[in-house]
C-alpha cells in the first residue's frame, strides 16, 4: 500500500521532471553548445572554441553590463530586506489602518515593470519631472538629473525597483511577524528589553525562512532584470545603464549572433551558480546544525 | 447506396473546390504600427484588393521584434506568405539556408533592374536572383528645420554648409531655444554620425569607411574630422535628450520650441498629423553641399519558400502589387518615403519628396545605408561604440581605434 501510493507519487511528479529535463538541462546543453560555435542567425556546427567567450570579456558594453547587475542586484536586496522589515515592523506594531497602508504599500507590485520603468521614466525626466517641479516651486538651483548622467543612471532603474519590490518584501516578512508567539514579546517586556533590541535580536533570526523566500524571490528578479531598463533608459544614456539580459536579447534577435548571445547566458548562469552556492550551503549547514 | 451517396457527395465537394479556384490569399507581416505607417499599409492592402487577392494583416510592433517572429515562424515550418525587412544584409542567412524563394518572373517582367537604385538592387538580387520586393526608399539623414524658431533666432538663410549650419546652431542657442532636437537613443546618435559622414567626409569616405571596412580610412584624418563634428553637435543638444523618441524630438520643432532636428523623412508624416506643411511650416535639406550623397535606406517584402501553387501565386502577385506606380504613390504619400520605379507624377508629391527625387535620380550621389554593407553584428557593435563616444568623454583616438576592430570582424 505504502509503495503503490510513492509509485503514484513519482507518476505525478513525472511530468514535471520531464519538463524540467528536457527543457531546462537540455536547452541550457542546447546553448553551451551554440556559444562554442560560430552561429549567425542560425545554429551551425563550425565550432570556434572559447572565441565568443574572449569576444564576450573584451567587450566593454559586456563588462559594463556586468558591473550594473552587481550595484544594481546589491542595492535592490538589501534595500528592499531593510525597508520591507522597517515598513513590516511598522505596520505589525501600530494595528490601526492596517488594511489601507498594505495595499498602498504592496499596490507598486502589481505594475508591471514596463509600466513601472515609464512612470519612473517620466518622474526622473529632468525637463519635466520631480526637478522641474521642484524648480517651478521655487527650489531654483534643485537639481535631480540622474537618469541623464551616465555615472548615476544604474541607481535610477535601483530607485524604481525598489519602489515597486519592497512592498512584497514587507507581505512576506509581515506574514512571519504575525507567525511569533505574543508570549515572546510579553517575556521581553517583562525584562525590560527596548523593542528595537526585540526585533533586531530576536525576531528577525526567527524570521530566517522569510528572508530566505525574499531574499531569492528578489535574486530571480535581479537576474532577469530587463523590462524596466527597455521600458526607462533602453540601457542609455550610451552604454551606461546596459544589463546582462539586455545584452543577450539585442544579440539573439537584432544582432543575429545567437552564439555571442549563448556564450553570454552561458556566463550569466554561471555567475548566478556562484552566487547562490554559498547560500544553499548555508542552508543546508544551518540545518544540519539544527537538526543536531 | 450508402458507398453512392457518400461517393455523390465528395465529388461533389472536389467539383465545387475546382470550380471556383480560391482567390491569393496572403498573410503579410510588419512592423507598420504608427498612425501614419499603418495608413501606408492600408494602402498596399486595398491595392492587393483590388487586383484580386486577399490581404491577411499580421502587424508586431516594433521592427526588430517583427523579423524575429518571422524568422522563427519561417524557422519552424509556419511561414507567413510575405514578411517585411530592411533592404539590408538581415535576410541573407534566410537565403543561404535556401528558406527564401524567389520573384524572379515578376522583377523580369517589370523590369525592376531599371528604375531601381543600385543599393537597393544589390541587396534584392543575390546571385542572379530577386529575393524582395522593394516598397518604400527612404533617406534617413535629412536636415528639417523649423520656420518659426529660425526667424525667432533671426536664421534668414537656409544653411547650406556645414559651417552655416553650426552658424544656425549657435544663432537658436543664443535666442534660448534648443538648437538640436535629438532623441538620445544608440540608432538615433548613429543616423547623427551617418549625416556627418556623408556631408563632411563625402561619399568616397562613407563608403571606404562603412561599405570597404578599409582600415586606413578609418585611421585618416577626414574621418577624425567626422568624429569630432559629430561630437561637436552634442553641444548643442538640451539635456532632456537622453531616451527620447524620434517623434517626440519632432514635436520640439512643431511646437517651434527647437531648431533643427536631423533624422529619416518618415518625420514628414509627424508633420502632417500636425497640419503642417513643407516649405511652409518647415523646411527640409537633403544636403551640405552639391555632391553630398543620398543615402538610401528601404524595406522590402521577402517570401518563405513554398511548394503550395497557391501561395507561390499569392507571392507574386503581391510582388508585382507593391511595386507597382499607382500603389507606390498611394503608399509613400503615407509613408513619407520616396515612391520606387516610374510612370508616376511628380507633381503629385510634395516639396521635399521631389527635392529627394531630383537628387536620387544622379546615380553618382545614391549610396547605400550602413545596413546595406554591415552586417547586423557589425553594425551593432558599431552603434555601441557611437553612442559610447557621444554620451562619454572617450579620446577620439580610441573610437577610431575600436571602429576599426569591430569592423574588421
Amino acid at each position: 500500500m505504502v509503495n503503490f501510493r510513492r509509485a503514484r507519487a513519482y507518476v505525478a511528479l513525472l511530468p514535471m521532471a520531464i519538463t524540467a529535463c528536457v527543457i531546462y538541462f537540455g536547452t541550457t546543453l542546447w546553448s553551451l553548445r551554440v556559444s562554442f560555435s560560430s552561429s549567425r542567425t542560425f545554429p551551425t556546427d563550425n565550432f570556434v572554441g572559447l572565441a565568443q567567450y574572449a569576444r564576450l570579456f573584451t567587450d566593454d558594453r559586456w563588462l559594463v553590463s556586468l558591473a550594473n547587475l552587481a550595484i544594481y542586484g546589491t542595492l535592490v536586496i538589501v534595500v528592499c530586506l531593510v525597508l520591507g522589515f522597517l515598513l513590516a515592523a511598522l505596520i505589525d506594531a501600530q494595528a490601526r489602518n492596517e488594511g489601507a497602508l498594505r495595499s498602498v504599500f504592496l499596490y507598486p507590485y502589481a505594475l508591471s515593470f514596463v509600466a513601472t520603468g515609464i512612470i519612473w521614466q517620466w518622474l526622473l525626466n529632468p525637463t519635466n519631472g520631480i526637478q522641474e517641479a521642484a524648480r517651478r516651486l521655487g527650489f531654483a538651483d534643485f537639481q535631480f538629473d540622474w537618469i541623464v548622467d551616465p555615472d548615476k543612471v544604474i541607481y535610477t532603474v535601483a530607485i524604481a525597483a525598489i519602489w515597486q519590490s519592497c512592498g512584497l518584501v514587507m507581505v512576506i516578512l509581515l506574514a512571519g511577524l504575525r507567525g511569533i508567539d505574543p508570549d515572546i514579546w510579553k517575556a521581553a517586556r517583562l525584562d525590560g528589553i527596548p523593542a528595537w533590541r526585540v526585533y533586531v535580536s530576536i525576531v528577525r533570526p526567527m524570521l530566517a525562512h522569510s528572508f530566505a523566500t525574499a531574499t531569492i524571490l528578489l535574486l530571480t528578479a535581479v537576474v532577469k532584470l530587463y523590462d524596466i531598463v527597455v521600458a526607462m533608459t533602453q540601457g542609455g544614456p550610451g552604454t551606461a545603464s546596459e544589463v546582462p539580459a539586455k545584452y543577450i536579447m539585442d544579440h539573439l534577435f537584432g544582432r543575429a549572433n545567437i552564439a555571442l548571445a549563448s556564450a553570454g547566458s552561458i556566463v550569466l548562469l554561471i555567475t548566478v551558480g556562484i552566487l547562490l552556492a554559498p547560500i544553499l550551503y548555508l542552508r543546508r549547514y544551518s540545518a544540519r546544525l539544527a537538526a543536531r | 447506396m450508402w458507398a453512392a451517396r457518400i461517393t455523390s457527395f465528395v465529388l461533389a465537394l472536389l467539383a465545387g473546390a475546382f470550380a471556383q479556384a480560391a482567390p491569393p490569399r496572403a498573410e503579410v507581416m510588419h512592423w507598420w504600427t504608427a498612425g501614419g505607417e499603418s495608413a501606408a499599409v492600408r494602402a498596399l492592402a486595398d491595392a492587393y484588393r483590388a487586383a484580386g487577392g486577399v490581404w491577411v494583416d499580421t502587424a508586431v510592433a516594433g521592427s526588430e521584434q517583427a523579423r524575429a517572429v518571422a524568422i522563427s515562424r519561417v524557422v519552424g515550418g509556419q511561414p507567413p506568405t510575405a514578411a517585411l525587412f530592411n533592404t539590408s544584409k538581415q535576410f541573407l542567412d534566410l537565403i543561404d539556408q535556401g528558406l527564401l524563394g524567389t520573384v524572379d518572373a515578376v522583377a523580369v517582367r517589370d523590369g525592376w533592374d531599371r528604375f531601381l537604385p543600385e543599393p537597393i538592387l544589390s541587396t534584392i538580387r543575390v546571385r542572379g536572383h530577386y529575393y524582395a520586393a522593394p516598397v518604400s526608399i527612404h533617406m534617413p539623414t535629412w536636415i528639417w528645420y523649423s520656420k518659426a524658431a529660425f526667424s525667432k533666432a533671426g536664421v534668414t538663410k537656409e544653411p547650406a554648409t556645414i559651417e552655416e549650419l553650426f552658424a544656425a546652431l549657435d544663432r537658436l542657442k543664443a535666442a534660448g531655444l534648443i538648437p538640436l532636437a535629438h532623441g538620445g537613443q544608440p540608432w538615433q546618435e548613429n543616423v547623427l554620425f551617418r549625416a556627418m559622414l556623408a556631408n563632411v567626409g563625402g561619399r568616397d569616405l562613407y563608403l571606404r569607411v562603412i561599405r570597404d571596412r578599409d582600415p586606413r580610412a578609418i585611421q585618416s584624418d577626414g574621418f577624425r574630422k567626422v568624429l569630432l563634428t559629430f561630437k561637436r553637435l552634442k553641444s548643442y543638444v538640451d539635456v532632456g535628450a537622453p531616451g527620447r523618441n524620434w517623434n517626440d524630438a519632432t514635436a520640439l520643432l512643431i511646437t517651434g520650441k527647437a531648431g533643427v532636428q536631423i533624422m529619416g523623412d518618415w518625420v514628414k508624416a509627424e508633420f502632417a498629423v500636425a497640419k503642417q506643411l513643407p516649405e511652409r511650416d518647415y523646411g527640409c535639406i537633403v544636403g551640405l553641399s552639391p555632391q553630398s550623397p543620398y543615402i538610401v535606406q528601404g524595406d522590402a517584402f521577402v517570401f518563405p519558400k513554398s511548394e503550395n501553387r497557391d501561395v507561390v501565386a499569392a507571392q507574386q502577385l503581391l510582388a508585382h502589387v507593391v511595386t507597382s506606380p499607382r500603389a507606390q504613390v498611394a503608399f509613400s504619400k503615407q509613408k513619407g518615403s520616396i515612391p520606387i520605379g516610374t510612370g508616376f507624377d511628380p507633381a503629385t508629391l510634395d516639396p521635399c519628396t521631389r527635392k529627394g527625387l531630383a537628387v536620387m535620380t544622379d546615380p553618382s550621389r545614391v549610396v547605400g545605408n550602413d545596413e546595406n554593407y554591415l552586417i547586423p553584428d557589425q553594425n551593432g557593435a558599431l552603434s555601441d561604440i557611437l553612442t559610447e563616444y557621444w554620451n562619454r568623454n572617450v579620446p577620439v583616438e580610441t573610437v577610431q581605434k575600436d571602429i576599426g576592430a569591430a569592423l574588421s570582424r
